[in-house]
């Protein structure tokens, strides 16, 4: 039974970074429906910038707690500053292209960030300092579950709480949601599409920045490649949730979090990629529009 | 151009770039030491690079817009590429003058170019069967790589352990990999664009994983060697022989592709992709079925994967799943995407491109991938239709020029 809970609170803590990524994922494609494939690249150069910062101030000697902070805010401000960037300079000149120019745009973008973290830094893994302090109450159920996956379940609520309060019941959310129902009927209601999406941009390498910080710190370990496969289980779990919904893209990453720690635990840990895109393709081929999503008719 | 409002816009953008890039292009840590390297030179560079170049995107934005409403009032003229083609006087001499170049090419250059050339061949075959799937048929295939590796584990493993030969490899690996194509083709192609484009490259993903990690069956991460080089009716040959050879099987194996492709594009079939990809509702309407006609142009595009395949294994000797991830997939999407989607010498030019440059510019090489990402970006923002653009063929109206009919006299 131990080991069972074991397993689903660290299929938890895995969904719950999906999740930060995936909102991106989900939120983009909900507004402009493009695969934004540069975005796990949004969460490296947010796992980064934080490690960068965290190392001139470790050694500058701040107290762990104030490094976490400062380090995931630089992250998040820089993540945020890159999606904005990017969107302006790869997506914003295709928005009327046909629809494959967008995508592929996206994989260029996401080849170059790569290398250019490559280039600019190291081919190598970096060891990420360990920020997330143990909690002393914590000890009792320590065999169970870390004080850092508690605090990546806690964050991740945190943030899902946030985003819901932004998009419902805040102006700009009203426009986002307006925006992604049909975007030319907002622009002629006076919404400023263009700042809307750049705005979505925002906040998506934001939530993916806060991800790369956290599972940084938890695994210590990151090198220019981790996101690409984070941000492929990411978009899996998006779509598995249905893409364009935001409580099914957490769903959506719940579940294949859990796909993979049990498929770990009881079957196999060489096969974990594999049951997350055999479930992908299994979820696509039975349910195309995800576990939340709706199906929408095709109109001539 | 350069007016007041020009620099302050250029500066501007120059300083967000140097903000952006700060962190990640200034400051290295060095987290074993504990020291902190600070390269403020390349602050410089990124200021005055993004200075400079956002004047150039500035302008080439001006002339993309302008080339727009240009296209909108009706004036468009022939591409250089076409009216070249087009002209008899410079395309058989051209014509000729090249395929004399094929033939004496191997003998003229060192293996070692030879080499890099019959690559440069495969990519063509592979850019060619991929371009059936998205530039006829607009199915976006990110896993195109799992058909190749389809079928150079499928020479291999019958090589291994049966000790089948290329000449019969080649047929049964292009087999199976069609046949690997229908079976994904299947559940998947009624899924919309972007979902099949996942699928796909979670479906690449799946076949590279399992190739690592199924040892008893793929041999895992260390691959499979001594793969034989293609035989000629059992005769013994030397290294430098085997590579021209097989230079000779792989420019024969091309204008087949060449040759075949161009000729479905044509057909009842090719017509039928094209229609798919413009208008899937209108086309169904039309009588068209749309399962089939998706799964031929899958598993075609797969078939033409697998002889790669197989050609590959036969090359390199060697194969290893390192050879088949993702980033192959992206870069024979980007050689179609580059070369001009839908038409055949654009593939040729963009594998030309994109595989030789890298190449012959050992000095950039490890800026290779850098520049290629930008590449793709820029071409998609400034020319999404490729190097050289397909150019549908189309059919004129011409009035007969009959004095004296009825027809003539009422213009």
């Amino acid at each position: 039974m131990e080991y069972f809970l074991e397993i689903f609170l660290g299929g938890l803590t895995r969904g719950s970074i999906y999740a930060l990524i995936a909102l991106g994922y989900t939120m983009v494609y909900g507004i402009i429906e493009l695969i934004n494939f540069a975005h796990g690249e949004i969460y490296m150069i947010g796992a980064f910038t934080g490690l960068i910062i965290a190392s001139i101030l470790t050694l500058v000697g701040l107290h762990p707690v104030a490094v976490l902070a400062l380090a995931s805010l630089a992250a998040v401000i820089y993540a945020a500053a890159y999606g904005f960037t990017i969107e302006k300079v790869a997506y914003k000149p295709l928005r009327h292209a046909q629809r494959l120019s967008p995508l592929i745009s996206a994989i260029g973008m996401s080849i170059f960030l790569q290398n250019y973290v490559l280039l600019a830094q190291t081919s190598d893994f970096l060891p990420f300092p360990n920020l997330i302090p143990e909690f002393e109450f914590m000890d009792p159920y320590a065999h169970i579950i870390g004080s850092a996956e508690i605090v990546i379940i806690l964050t991740t609520a945190v943030v899902m709480v946030l985003l819901t309060i932004l998009i419902k019941f805040t102006k700009i959310g009203k426009a986002m949601r307006a925006t992604a129902q049909d975007r030319n009927m907002a622009m002629l209601v006076g919404v400023n599409v263009n700042q809307v999406i750049s705005v979505t941009f925002i906040i998506g390498s934001a939530t993916a920045a806060i991800g790369g910080v956290l599972i940084a710190s938890h695994v210590g370990m990151i090198n220019f490649y981790i996101g690409f496969i984070a941000g492929i289980k990411a978009f899996t779990a998006a779509v598995l949730g249905g893409i364009g919904s935001i409580p099914g893209a957490v769903l959506g990453s719940f579940v294949l979090g859990w796909t993979e720690s049990f498929a770990t635990g009881y079957v196999s840990s060489d096969y974990e990629d594999v049951f997350a895109f055999a479930l992908l393709v299994l979820i696509l081929i039975f349910r195309p529009e995800g576990i939340l999503g709706r199906s929408t008719a095709q109109k001539v | 151009m350069f007016t007041l409002s020009d620099i302050k816009k250029s500066l501007l953008v120059s300083l967000w770039f140097m903000f952006l890039t700060f962190p990640i292009m200034v400051i290295r840590v060095n987290t074993i030491e504990n020291v902190i390297e600070w390269r403020w030179n390349n602050m410089i560079l990124v200021g005055l690079g993004s200075f400079i170049l956002s004047f150039l995107w500035r302008y080439m934005i001006e002339r993309k817009e302008a080339g727009r409403k240009k296209a909108e009032t009706g004036v468009t003229e022939l591409p250089l590429f076409q009216r070249i083609v087009g002209n008899r006087r410079l395309s058989v001499p051209g014509m000729i003058g090249f395929s004399i170049f094929i033939i004496v090419f191997p003998f003229a250059f060192s293996s070692y170019q030879v080499n890099i050339m019959t690559t440069a061949l495969i990519y063509i075959v592979l850019g060619l069967g991929l371009n059936i799937v998205v530039g006829l048929a607009g199915l976006l295939d990110l896993g195109y790589v799992a058909f190749y590796a389809v079928g150079a584990y499928s020479y291999a493993l019958l090589n291994y352990h049966y000790g089948l030969g290329f000449w019969v490899a080649l047929p049964v690996g292009a087999g199976i990999a069609a046949l690997m194509g229908i079976l994904l083709g299947f559940p998947v192609l009624r899924l919309r664009g972007d979902y099949l484009a996942i699928v796909t490259l979670g479906f690449g993903e799946i076949i590279r994983l399992i190739l690592e990690n199924y040892n008893d069956f793929s041999f895992g991460p260390s691959g499979i060697a001594n793969i034989p080089r293609p035989g000629f009716f059992g005769m013994e040959m030397s290294l430098s022989t085997a590579i021209i050879y097989l230079y000779f099987i792989m420019i024969g194996m091309t204008l087949l592709t060449v040759f075949v492709v161009g000729r479905l594009e044509n057909s009842r079939l090719g017509r039928a992709w094209i229609a798919l990809r413009e208008d899937e509702i209108a086309c169904q309407a039309m009588g068209i079925d749309k399962t089939k006609t998706k799964l031929t142009a899958f598993s075609l595009g797969a078939t033409w994967a697998g002889m790669g395949g197989v050609i590959f294994a036969a090359k390199t000797t060697f194969i290893n799943p390192a050879s088949f991830t993702f980033m192959e997939s992206a870069m024979i999407l980007s050689l179609v995407v580059l070369g001009g989607m839908g038409s055949i010498f654009g593939v040729i030019v963009g594998s030309f491109v994109l595989i030789l440059l890298p190449e012959y510019l050992r000095g950039v090489g490890e800026y290779r991938m850098l520049l290629f990402g930008i590449t793709l970006v820029i071409m998609m923002v400034f020319r999404p239709q490729g190097l050289i653009a397909k150019v549908r063929r189309t059919y004129k109206f011409e009035r007969e020029e009959v004095s004296g009919t009825p027809e003539a006299s009422r213009q």
